[in-house]
C-alpha cells in the first residue's frame, strides 16, 4: 500500500485552508466579482476610462468613464450593500424565531412597504393632490420605509398585548398582519388605473437600476451602524439559540432583544425595499449557507451571511444586466437560480456528514 | 440582422455617422411605426418587445421591456435621442439617461385621431422630416375621413355592443372599460362598449358578461390564441348566456394593428368597421 507521504501542491493546500477561513475565502470571491462585474457591460471600458475616473479632473466625465463611475460602480456598490443588508436581516429575523424558515418577509417588512407605497400611488392620485417634482423622487421610497417600519411596530405591539413574551405569538402576529396587507395590496391593485399599476408593478419585481453613489454610502453607513449593534446583540442571540425561557434563565431581557431585532431588520430591510423593491430569496438562503458551512454561531454567522448575501446579488444582478445586452432581466431570476442549486449541494453535501 | 450585430458593438457605433449624426433609440411600437413611415429609419439604432412592425424593426437591437430599461444597454447604442411613450420606465433609468446626456422625449399616449397626428408632428420635427410630416398628416386626414364617412352616414342604425376581451394568459381575462385604448377604437368605428361603468381593465366576471350583453366580443389575435381561439372565448363563464356567445360573435385583430395609434390607425378602423358588419351579418 502506499501512503500520500508527498506533501499536497501549494494550490490544494491553499484551497484547504481557505476552506478553513470562509471569511478570506468570501472576501477573495467577493473582490472577485467585484472586478469582473466592473469589466463586464454593455458600454466596453478601457483602461483609459479606468485613469480618467481616478483622476480629479475639472472637465465632466465622459463616454465609458461616465458610464463606469456615474452607472456601473454605483449599482456594484448597491448591489454589495443591498445583498448583505438582506442577508444580515435574513440571519436576524431567523435567529429571533429560531425557525430556519423565517425571512425578514415573516415581520411584514416588505408587505408593510409594499402596502405603503400602494396605497401611496392609489391615494393620491385619488385625492388629487399636486406632489412637486422635488419631491416625488423621494415620496414613493420614504412612505415604503415608513410602512417598513411602521408594520414593525404596530407588529411587536400587537403581539406583546395579545401573547406576552411569546416569539411563536410574534410569528403568527406577523403572519395575520402580512395577510391584511396582502388584502390592502390587493384592493389598490384592484382599484389602481393601468399606470397606476405600473408603478405598483415594480415593487413586486426588484431591480437595482436606481443605483446612485447618495445611496450607497448611506446604506453603507446604516450597514456599519447595524455591525456595530449587533456586536452588542450577539451574545443574547446565541442564548436565546437555547430557547425563550433558557435565555432568560441566563440573563437575556428576551422582551428588550426582541424589539431591538425587529427595529434593526426593519430599518435594513426596509431600506432595501423602498429602493429596490422585493428582491427575494438572499434574506432566506444567504444565512442558511453560512450556517451549513459554520454552524449556528450568531458571531461568526451574520457577519459571513452579509459576505455571502452580497455576493449572491453582485452575480445575480451583473447576469440581469448582461445576458440580453442592451435589455436587462428582472434580478430575481437569477437571485434564485444561481442560489438554489448552491444550496441543494450544500444540503446533500450535510446529508452525507462532514 | 448583420447591420444590427455590428450596431450591437460600441466601437462601430462610434464610428458610425447616421444621417447627420443623429441616433435615436424608440421605445413603444406606435412611434417606431411613424419613424419607419416618415422615412427616418435610418437613425434608428434600437427598439423596445413592442416595436413588431414593419417587420425591419425587429431586426434592430432591442432594449427590452418598455417599463424595465436599462440605462448602461441604451447608452452602449451611443443615441443622440431617446424617443419614448409613458410607458416607459423605470424613472430612475430615464433620470440617468438624461443625466448622461441622451435627451429623453416622452410623447403623450393619447389614443386619439388628433393624438396620432399630434405624435408624427414631434417625430417628424425631431427627425427633420417636417415636410414628410405634414404630407403623411395631410394624407392620413383623408384616409381618416374616408374610413369615417360610412360610418357617421349610418348613424341611424342601432350601434352594436361590443364588449373588448384582453387575455395574456388563460387564467387572466379583463374586460375594457371606459377610457381604454380599445373604449376609443370602439367608439370611432359606430359601435358601443358593452361595458361602461368603470374606468381601464377589470377581471371579467361572469355576471358582468351577462349583464353587459354584447353583441359582439372583441379581441386581439395574440390574446385569442392564448385562450385557446373562438371555442376557447365561447367557453368563459357567461359567455353563452350572450348573444355574442350565442351566435359565435367573436372577432380579433392583431393588437398593435388595432390599438397602436400609430399612422395605420384608418386602416384599422376600416378593416373594424368590416370584420363588425360581417359579423353581424353573418348571423342575424
Amino acid at each position: 500500500m502506499i501512503q500520500p507521504i508527498l506533501r499536497p501542491p501549494g494550490i490544494v493546500r491553499a484551497l484547504r485552508s481557505a476552506s478553513q477561513r470562509p471569511a478570506w475565502l468570501l472576501m477573495c470571491l467577493l473582490c472577485l466579482s467585484i472586478w469582473g462585474a466592473a469589466t463586464q457591460g454593455a458600454v466596453s471600458i478601457t483602461s483609459r476610462d479606468w485613469l480618467a475616473i481616478l483622476q480629479t479632473s475639472e472637465t465632466p466625465l465622459s463616454g465609458g468613464a461616465y458610464v463606469l463611475w456615474h452607472l456601473r460602480l454605483p449599482r456594484i456598490g448597491f448591489a454589495v450593500v443591498i445583498g448583505a443588508a438582506l442577508a444580515l436581516s435574513g440571519a436576524l429575523t431567523q435567529g429571533l424565531f429560531r425557525n430556519p424558515l423565517a425571512d425578514p418577509g415573516l415581520l411584514g417588512v416588505t408587505s408593510g412597504a409594499a402596502c405603503a407605497a400602494a396605497l401611496t400611488i392609489v391615494l393620491l392620485a385619488g385625492s388629487g393632490i399636486e406632489v412637486p417634482p422635488v419631491l416625488r423622487y423621494w415620496l414613493l421610497p420614504v412612505t415604503a420605509f415608513a410602512g417598513a417600519v411602521g408594520v414593525c411596530f404596530v407588529l411587536d405591539s400587537v403581539a406583546r398585548w395579545l401573547t406576552a413574551d411569546s416569539i411563536a405569538g410574534l410569528l403568527l402576529t406577523g403572519i395575520a398582519l402580512n395577510a391584511l396587507a396582502a388584502a390592502v395590496i390587493g384592493l389598490c391593485t384592484y382599484l389602481a388605473t393601468d399606470e397606476q399599476l405600473r408603478s405598483l408593478t415594480f415593487w413586486t419585481l426588484g431591480s437595482l437600476a436606481g443605483a446612485n453613489w447618495f445611496l450607497v454610502t448611506t446604506l453603507l453607513a446604516a450597514l456599519i451602524l447595524a455591525l456595530w449593534a449587533l456586536h452588542r446583540l450577539t451574545h443574547a442571540m446565541n442564548a436565546l439559540a437555547l430557547g425563550e425561557a433558557a435565555a432568560a434563565h441566563v440573563g437575556v431581557n428576551v422582551r428588550r432583544l426582541r424589539v431591538r431585532v425587529i427595529a434593526l431588520v426593519a430599518l435594513l430591510c426596509g431600506f432595501a425595499v423602498a429602493w429596490c423593491g422585493m428582491i427575494g430569496f438572499i434574506g432566506l438562503v444567504a444565512p442558511h449557507m453560512v450556517r451549513l458551512m459554520v454552524g449556528p454561531d450568531q458571531r461568526r454567522l451574520a457577519p459571513l451571511a452579509m459576505l455571502v448575501g452580497a455576493l449572491l446579488l453582485l452575480l445575480a444582478d451583473t447576469a440581469a444586466r448582461t445576458v440580453a445586452i442592451p435589455a436587462e432581466i428582472p434580478v430575481g431570476i437569477f437571485t434564485a437560480m444561481l442560489g438554489a442549486p448552491f444550496f441543494l449541494v450544500l444540503l446533500v453535501r450535510m446529508r452525507k456528514g462532514p | 440582422m448583420a447591420v444590427a450585430g455590428i450596431w450591437l458593438q460600441p466601437g462601430f457605433a462610434k464610428g458610425a455617422v447616421k444621417q447627420g449624426g443623429r441616433r435615436i433609440v424608440c421605445v413603444g411600437g406606435g412611434i417606431t411605426e411613424i419613424i419607419y413611415v416618415l422615412g427616418a429609419e435610418q437613425a434608428l439604432v434600437g427598439v423596445d418587445t413592442t416595436s413588431l412592425y414593419p417587420q425591419a424593426a425587429t431586426t434592430l437591437p432591442s432594449v427590452g421591456y418598455a417599463r424595465a430599461l436599462s440605462s448602461e444597454g441604451i447608452l452602449a447604442l451611443r443615441p443622440t435621442h431617446l424617443l419614448a411613450t409613458e410607458d416607459a420606465g423605470p424613472p430612475s433609468v430615464l433620470r440617468q439617461l438624461s443625466d448622461a446626456g441622451v435627451p429623453v422625449t416622452i410623447l403623450a399616449a393619447n389614443d386619439t385621431f388628433e393624438g396620432v397626428i399630434e405624435r408624427i408632428q414631434r417625430v417628424g420635427a425631431l427627425t427633420d422630416r417636417n415636410v414628410q410630416a405634414s404630407q403623411l398628416e395631410k394624407q392620413l386626414r383623408q384616409d381618416w375621413q374616408r374610413a369615417r364617412a360610412p360610418i357617421l352616414a349610418r348613424k341611424t342604425a342601432v350601434a352594436p355592443r361590443v364588449l373588448f376581451v384582453l387575455s395574456h394568459s388563460p387564467g387572466q381575462v379583463m374586460v375594457g372599460g371606459k377610457g381604454c385604448s380599445a373604449d376609443g377604437m370602439i367608439a370611432y368605428v359606430g359601435a358601443r362598449n358593452a361595458v361602461d361603468g368603470f374606468d381601464g381593465f377589470k377581471p371579467l366576471t361572469p355576471e358582468a358578461v351577462i349583464a353587459a350583453q354584447p353583441d359582439i366580443v372583441l379581441m386581439t389575435t395574440q390574446g385569442m390564441q392564448v385562450i385557446g381561439g373562438i371555442d376557447g372565448v365561447l367557453k368563459l363563464p357567461g359567455m353563452a348566456q350572450t348573444s355574442a356567445g350565442q351566435k359565435r360573435r367573436v372577432v380579433a385583430l392583431e393588437a398593435m394593428f388595432m390599438l397602436g395609434f400609430g399612422p395605420r390607425l384608418p386602416q384599422a378602423l376600416t378593416t373594424l368597421d368590416q370584420l363588425l358588419i360581417n359579423a353581424m351579418q353573418v348571423s342575424p
